[in-house]
């Protein structure tokens, strides 16, 4: 099996954390923004497995099973609140809502 | 190769398209491309979970949710190219930077040891590790996720007339 270097696998994932940082700053659709978080974890799962796949170790593996659950708790209360939100507000522009301003 | 550039496309297209739903099936494309660059890492079980938990469970949340709140395209989005879409891009570019010369300079850790590697990642290796040495944090995660069903439905609940 001709094995693909590591490096490659690291470069995508900052790559694509990259893409996910600029998503989270320039949109302000609250829903875009979640996608760009999920694309910011994946991308860091990405780095898990692949310095657990190089180094022959599980431990990276069992790390990236918490961070998925995580992540899927993570959506679930932020589109809870997204849906809180939009019954107040009506909207789900991250710049209209300042409901916590005093 | 294919894999990862079809990854980084469908990354671009999530975060630049301006419709939701459009943005939400190229991030479920993306899911796809990674599952499949697990598989090339031997981590069978977590390809399998990827595809299962991010574009099964979550996806169908986030579709699920962008119907309900029937949000039509981003108005005007070209309209606010202010300081913050500067800023955006300015700060993603070094970090993006700052990430691939931190890890092309450390580049003498490429020794991939394929025959250990190939038995890690399947169901029953990661299935003994969770239940062995990862005892605590997986109870730990279903006490999460029960807080995290309670939660949502608190959240998300409407108010009730008293």
């Amino acid at each position: 099996m001709q094995a693909i270097p590591l490096e490659y696998y690291l470069v995508l994932s900052a790559i694509i954390f990259s893409i996910g940082t600029i998503g989270v700053i320039t949109r302000r659709n609250a829903i875009i923004i979640f996608m760009s978080i999920e694309l910011m974890l994946n991308s860091v799962n990405l780095t898990f497995v692949g310095f657990a796949a190089n180094l022959g170790d599980a431990s990276g593996q069992v790390f990236v099973f918490f961070v998925m659950s995580v992540a899927a708790a993570e959506a679930a209360i932020g589109l809870a609140i997204v849906i809180a939100l939009f019954r107040i507000k009506q909207t789900v522009n991250v710049d209209e809502i300042n409901i916590l301003k005093w | 190769m294919v894999l990862g550039t079809l990854a980084i496309g469908s990354a671009i297209i999530t975060i630049a398209s301006r419709h939701p739903v459009r943005s939400a099936m190229a991030l479920v494309l993306h899911f796809f491309m990674l599952s499949g660059l697990y598989l090339t890492l031997n981590a069978q079980f977590l390809a399998a979970i990827q595809i299962l938990v991010y574009a099964g469970a979550i996806m169908v949340l986030v579709v699920f949710v962008i119907m309900l709140l029937n949000l039509s395209n981003e108005e005007k989005l070209k309209l606010k190219v202010s300081s913050r879409y500067v800023l955006g891009w300015v700060f993603g570019s070094a970090l993006a930077f700052l990430l691939m010369t931190l890890y092309i300079t450390h580049s003498s850790l490429s020794q991939f040891n394929a025959e250990t590697a190939v038995a890690i990642g399947t169901v029953n290796n990661l299935g003994n590790e969770l239940f062995t040495n990862y005892i605590v944090p997986i109870e730990l995660i279903g006490v999460l996720l029960t807080g995290t069903i309670v939660g949502a439905i608190v959240l998300a609940k409407k108010k009730l007339e008293n």
